[in-house]
């Protein structure tokens, strides 16, 4: 991206220095001084409750985020999220007024958003058009349906046991929420890094051309990454209604910006071919510990998001500038 | 070629526009009363500016996600210096509002051009970095049409040959852009700098620089639509129109806009505009719940990245990938 010329090394790096410069080391970093930091400033950080109800403010945001991860390395992006879970909570939310029980409701959620990727996905690889453009559609056309059908009222009654997805917990501290992002959080690792199709991933975001002459059927990998999404996007859905016990059209508004946050501050390239699933997750507690340690200490949300934007624009910069700043040093 | 598809998006726009407004009048004539078309046009003013300094930006292949924080941030300061100092006169309001806007939008481009960080990423960092410091800067509260003085509130209001001011600033902006989009070379570099940097960068042109001076102007247009908007409303908060920035980039894509870069008009950024405009105005008018507007606008952004595409296909920037295809 920059056109700055680099000398080509005579030798390789270390592994061991590869892993100490890398970026997730740089966000463990962040992460463990935003620990530290939070800890000293308030009594109630370094209580295992409180910590276990900040992960609430992040693991269903972080499900979508695995998946968004995938997408944007493949050079794409779907910014219909958000607008997903609030489809899928209106779908789920009907069904109870019907007397359909929990098993039905989440069949409901997860077909929901399946079907919503889908349609993503059709526009985008059937039709070749713009990523970015079609999920702006559908972001205003998702919600949109559920504002025709709730427009000011709110769905209520959810079924008790409908309630565990979001309130439930596994075992001692460990919500059922947090238990499910870390078994997502290794099956995505495992494909991502670890099958044929991440590095057809890979391939495609780096070169979607030559990935094609390679064999990887693009257009079907974009298809099923947008189905994952949307399977995601199901799934936090039911999570998170099961979580506040109703549903408003409004639900989880703005998040989808939030999401490629936490996807770009783990280190993804949002221009795609590069990034991990590790840092992701190391975005997602960063972004959960900041928002939970300044509530802590009574800072207004809207405070938060000023470090999070900060922290966005920062981890980027950063390198960039000292990389600069490093160039101009050398040819002094 | 380019430019008589060009002209048929906009034809076909304007023939869209006109027959939602002849199905519309079949039943509520009063809605295309001249005097109900003004005030239409009006109300849609600061999605037109907006969408014109967006459509900029998307030409040189980058987007600014910040506008409508930015919107909020210089409204919230203008209200501010206007309760401070009740006396200082509107025109130094509005140049206060356009240069503080001009500043916003730089620091987008700085870290675009400066550091090739991507434009998506620098303009949603800044659109919550804006939206805090609104909260910052006010503690939260409100700024009420009492506390502004009636000088501020009235100038976009007040009636200049028949029409408000605030329609004559939009129409004079159009006016504006439309020659400097067509009849001056940083209007033709916007257009290289999106249509294909390596060969505006051998025609010499700063692609960077360029980008920069986009997101310069798209941040003074939208400084001008921040005081617009609160003089008009006579209120400032911190969620001022929130989510307004992916309406503008709606506004744009209906008016012919390439996601891509390097096509779209002032023309047609205006006409998208004034087609989601003209929706929100009529939903109340005909009947229809205003819960539907989202979903017609996500339906009408849809259909027209469609006809883009289609539109687009039959260009000649294609055939270099037909032919990669083809071997």
């Amino acid at each position: 991206m920059s056109d700055t010329t680099r000398a080509i090394p005579d030798r390789l790096r270390s592994p061991l220095d590869q892993r100490i410069k890398s970026w997730e080391t740089l966000l463990l970093a962040v992460a463990i001084a935003i620990f530290i930091t939070n800890s000293f400033m308030s009594p109630f950080f370094l209580n295992a409750w409180n910590l276990s109800d900040m992960t609430f403010n992040f693991t269903e945001k972080a499900m979508i985020a695995f998946a968004m991860a995938l997408l944007i390395i493949s050079g794409e992006i779907d910014l219909s999220v958000a607008s997903i879970i609030a489809l899928a909570s209106t779908a789920m939310g009907a069904a109870v007024q019907i007397g359909v029980g929990t098993p039905g409701l989440v069949l409901i959620g997860l077909t929901v958003g399946l079907l919503c990727g889908a349609f993503n996905g059709f526009l985008v690889t059937r039709m070749g058009l713009p990523s970015i453009v079609v999920t702006i559609g559908t972001m205003s056309l998702f919600r949109g349906i559920s504002y025709i059908v709730l427009g000011d009222q709110a769905f209520r009654g959810y079924p008790p046991d409908f309630a565990f997805f979001g309130q439930g917990y596994v075992f001692w501290v460990i919500s059922f929420e947090l238990a499910l992002f870390a078994v997502l959080a290794v099956i995505y690792y495992v494909v991502l890094h670890r099958t044929n199709f991440g590095r057809a991933v890979y391939a495609i975001g780096n070169n979607p051309v030559a990935a094609e002459f390679s064999g990887i059927r693009v257009a079907r990998v974009k298809f099923i990454l947008f189905l994952l999404t949307g399977l995601m996007s199901g799934i936090a859905a039911i999570c998170l209604t099961s979580r506040l016990g109703s549903t408003r059209p409004s639900i989880a508004f703005g998040w989808e910006l939030e999401i490629v946050t936490m996807v770009v501050l783990g280190g993804v390239s949002i221009l795609g071919g590069s990034g991990s699933i590790p840092g992701v997750v190391i975005a997602a507690f960063v972004m959960g510990l900041v928002t939970f340690g300044l509530g802590l200490l009574n800072v207004p949300g809207i405070v938060m998001s000023i470090v999070i934007g900060a922290l966005l624009i920062g981890v980027i910069a950063l390198p960039r500038l000292w990389e600069r700043w490093r160039l101009q040093a050398a040819k002094r | 070629m380019a430019r008589q598809d060009l002209m048929s998006r906009e034809v076909l726009l304007t023939g869209a526009i006109v027959l939602l407004l002849g199905i519309i009048a079949s039943r509520f004539p009063a809605f295309v009363a001249p005097s109900n078309l003004v005030s239409v046009f009006n109300d849609t003013a600061p999605l037109i500016l907006l969408a014109i300094g967006q459509m900029i930006v998307i030409l040189t292949r980058c987007i600014d996600l910040s506008v409508a924080a930015n919107l909020a941030l210089t409204g919230m300061v203008v209200a501010m210096v206007n309760v401070a100092m009740p006396g200082l006169p509107v025109p130094v309001i509005i140049a206060l509002a356009i240069s503080c806007g001009a500043l916003l939008g730089m620091f987008n481009g700085v870290l675009v051009w400066q550091l090739a960080i991507p434009p998506i990423v620098v303009t949603l960092g800044t659109m919550t970095i804006f939206r805090g410091t609104i909260f910052l800067l006010s503690e939260g509260r409100w700024i009420n049409a009492h506390q502004l003085s009636d000088a501020f509130k009235g100038f976009p209001r007040a009636a200049f040959l028949g029409l408000p001011v605030m329609t004559w600033i939009t129409l004079a902006v159009v006016l504006l852009f439309v020659v400097v989009m067509t009849r001056t070379t940083l209007g033709r570099a916007f257009y290289a700098a999106g249509g294909n940097p390596h060969a505006a960068t051998y025609a010499g042109i700063n692609v960077g620089r360029t980008q920069f001076w986009a997101f310069t102007i798209c941040g003074a247009l939208a400084g001008l639509a921040g005081y617009l908007w609160v003089s008009r409303f006579a209120v400032a908060f911190v969620d001022l129109a929130r989510g307004f920035e992916l309406t503008v980039v709606a506004a744009c894509v209906i008016g012919g806009v390439a996601i891509m870069g390097g096509r779209g008009t002032v023309l047609g950024a205006m006409l998208g505009a004034l087609f989601l405009g003209i929706i929100s105005n009529a939903l109340p008018v005909v009947n229809i719940s205003p819960f539907w507007q989202l979903a017609i606008s996500g339906s009408a952004i849809i259909i027209a990245v469609a006809l883009n595409a289609s539109a687009n296909r039959k260009e000649g920037r294609i055939i270099l990938k037909r032919a990669e295809q083809a071997t």
